[in-house]
């Protein structure tokens, strides 16, 4: 069914190309053709099967491909929307931006044009919110700005979180999806995994629960800290996580890899994971974990 | 001398002159003295100059030089009676990271350092000195060791990174690295560590994070090498020494960022022309600091840690760009869904960008 649909837009889509031809000799930018076709944001591709489907349907079904079960990346805001209690989320630290620190050339402008792309002013939203009606600080990581490396203002922001909930003693879950490290800002990068990670030994040594939920891709500076480290660790189906990803194995040590190399299925089932989580079930899920960590022990 | 790099070239070439002049003076019985004296005094101008400018692309060299003293050399230089423990008792004992206890000025401490190979073989069985997750392990589990004995903790960095494969990712390399950054943030002893050659990226930092951090002159210290970082950025991995100058990467750039607090002075020409000289710089500058932590108890110590890592960052709260929606700024408290949804709509880019974000909200377009 699904084929069909997509093989009946494919023939729609070379009828207007000559269209587009007439358009170029306007002067209209090539690179717009292709997306005029379609009514903007009307469908929407599957990016792991290739399927095309309604955008609507896919919002409703918390943007997880209804074929073959992919849950497709979120940017920051859907995801706290789908985990709070309608919209009780308290941002914090929300002007902080990166100064590029390095001077690294061609860093200010990226930034630039990040912010504009993803309307986030760096990778990571940080806040406190409830979550059926518990309150809890909440990190949420962003793919799509910088594709969720992690540079000063993640590490800050995250470390600012994980203090907040120190102080406030209240539970911290970070949603982690990251390339890795902000290579423009180099050493200074690196030092936020210590920086993170020093925060959250002292707030679970205080007895603070933190969940670490992990969303595809999650990998390098961000994997191996605070990534790794929760009272309990959760990963979305299919998500992939790892230190080195698999282009760098292959091409450093030439090792062939297992298809379902570093996905959350292959991190279960070598230990790494408390459990695999669907979108739909992760708000209960976070939910019943603070239920657990809500009492003062004893009977 | 061996090993020398091409900036010096102009100096070997010098030196040979200067030798070939004396020899060919003492056969021929003709004095050359003021010659060679002349040409001696120039030499060391030169040697001066060299040695004052060398680039950080320089520096990235010397601090991989095939000789570069490693943890091993330095340990019997440093310290004495060192007796090496194995494993992390868990799964095995990775070679790519060495460790145990010796002596330093006649007090027992605990030494761990990443380890590269002498010789291929050598470097095999070690894995070019990237460790594996029970590398990362045994470490940890030497530091706990130290803790509960009350032993200061000095570490040795000098590595590419963490070992990338299959058998480390299924043993949890994230985790393994992860955890050391977490347990070594709550140790009641002091720790100091020294980046001796190149201290690449997690591996690196996960014997890293100690009170104080100090660098030899000519190490690197980076998130990605600079090679991953050209092939990254340039897709160009050759434009690795490019890539150096604009990382900041050197002693001197790191110590200017507060990462680190001390750089300890190398033999001219590097740490690979006196193998003795450095390791006794690094002693006498080790001496130092553990003096000053000595002086603090176990919650001084963490404390002083953690405010160590803490302020390291650089970043503004003044919101410099103005976003296409402005919903940064707002506290999105009591805001109705859908008002929020719709701030975040991206603008439209090409088509490129707009595959890399197949999965974002269209929905208001």
């Amino acid at each position: 069914m699904f084929r069909d649909l997509f093989q009946k837009k494919k023939k729609y889509a070379t009828i207007p190309s000559q269209r587009w031809g007439n358009e170029t000799e306007s002067g209209e930018e090539p690179q717009e053709r292709p997306k005029r076709e379609i009514p903007e944001g009307l469908m929407n591709k599957c990016s792991k099967c290739g399927t095309i489907h309604y955008s609507k349907e896919l919002e409703k079904n918390l943007k997880v491909c209804p074929n073959c079960g992919y849950h497709m990346r979120l940017n920051a805001i859907d995801r706290i929307m789908m985990t709070v209690d309608d919209g009780q989320f308290t941002e914090m630290d929300a002007r902080m931006e990166s100064k590029d620190p390095l001077k690294f050339p061609g860093y200010a402008s990226k930034l630039e044009q990040q912010k504009m792309n993803s309307g986030l002013r760096d990778a990571v939203i940080t806040g406190e919110g409830l979550i059926d009606g518990q309150p809890a600080v909440l990190a949420v990581m962003s793919f799509d700005f910088f594709s969720g490396s992690m540079g000063s203002v993640v590490g800050e922001k995250i470390t600012r979180a994980i203090e907040h909930a120190d102080a406030r003693q209240i539970p911290m879950i970070i949603f982690s999806t990251s390339g890795g490290a902000r290579m423009q800002e180099s050493i200074l990068s690196l030092m936020q995994m210590a920086k993170t990670s020093a925060a959250l030994a002292r707030f679970q040594e205080n007895g603070g629960l933190y969940v670490s939920v992990i969303t595809d891709p999650t990998m390098g500076g961000v994997s191996a800290s605070f990534a790794m480290l929760g009272d309990v660790n959760i990963a979305e189906p299919g998500a992939l996580f790892g230190f080195a990803g698999r282009i760098v194995i292959e091409q450093t040590i030439r090792q062939k890899l297992p298809e379902n190399f570093q996905t959350a299925e292959f991190n279960m089932e070598h230990g790494q994971l408390d459990m695999v989580i669907h979108r739909k079930e992760m708000k209960s899920t976070l939910s019943q974990l603070l239920d657990f960590h809500s009492g003062k022990g004893g009977f | 001398m061996a090993g020398e790099m091409p900036f010096e070239m102009p100096l070997v070439e010098m030196r040979k002159k200067i030798d070939e002049l004396k020899q060919f003076g003492q056969e021929k019985g003709i004095d050359f003295n003021d010659e060679i004296t002349r040409l001696e005094e120039r030499y060391r101008q030169m040697e001066s100059e060299i040695y004052s400018q060398i680039s950080p692309a320089q520096k990235m060299h010397l601090a991989r030089h095939q000789q570069r003293p490693t943890s091993l050399d330095l340990i019997s230089i440093v310290f004495s009676d060192f007796m090496e423990l194995h494993g992390d008792r868990m799964y095995g004992d990775d070679l790519a990271i060495v460790g145990g206890i010796a002596k330093l000025d006649g007090h027992p401490v605990t030494i761990i350092g990443h380890q590269r190979g002498k010789d291929t073989k050598d470097n095999i069985a070690r894995f070019f000195g990237s460790p594996h997750p029970e590398g990362f392990r045994k470490s940890m589990r030497l530091m706990k060791q130290a803790e509960k004995f009350g032993r200061p903790i000095i570490t040795f960095i000098d590595t590419k990174g963490a070992y990338p494969g299959n058998t480390a990712e299924e043993r949890g390399q994230s985790e393994a690295i992860a955890r050391n950054l977490w347990e070594m943030a709550k140790l009641r002893v002091p720790v100091v560590c020294v980046v001796i050659g190149e201290g690449g990226s997690g591996g690196a930092l996960a014997l890293g994070v100690g009170n104080r951090v100090l660098m030899l002159e000519n190490a690197i210290y980076s998130a990605i090498s600079p090679n991953g970082a050209a092939s990254i950025l340039w897709k160009d991995a050759s434009k690795a020494d490019q890539a150096a100058e604009a990382m900041k990467i050197t002693a001197e750039d790191l110590l200017r960022m507060e990462v680190v607090e001390d750089i300890v002075p190398e033999p001219k020409g590097g740490a690979h022309k006196d193998y003795e000289a450095t390791g006794e710089a690094i002693k006498k500058h080790l001496l130092v600091h553990l003096r000053e932590l000595s002086r603090m108890n176990a919650a001084e110590l963490i404390e002083d840690r953690y405010q160590k890592f803490r302020k390291i960052g650089e970043f503004t709260e003044q919101a410099m760009s103005t976003l296409p929606a402005s919903r940064s700024e707002v506290n999105i408290e009591d805001q109705p869904q859908e008002e929020l949804q719709s701030d975040v709509e991206p603008i439209l880019g090409n088509e490129e960008e707009m595959k890399a974000k197949s999965s974002r909200s269209k929905r208001h377009s």
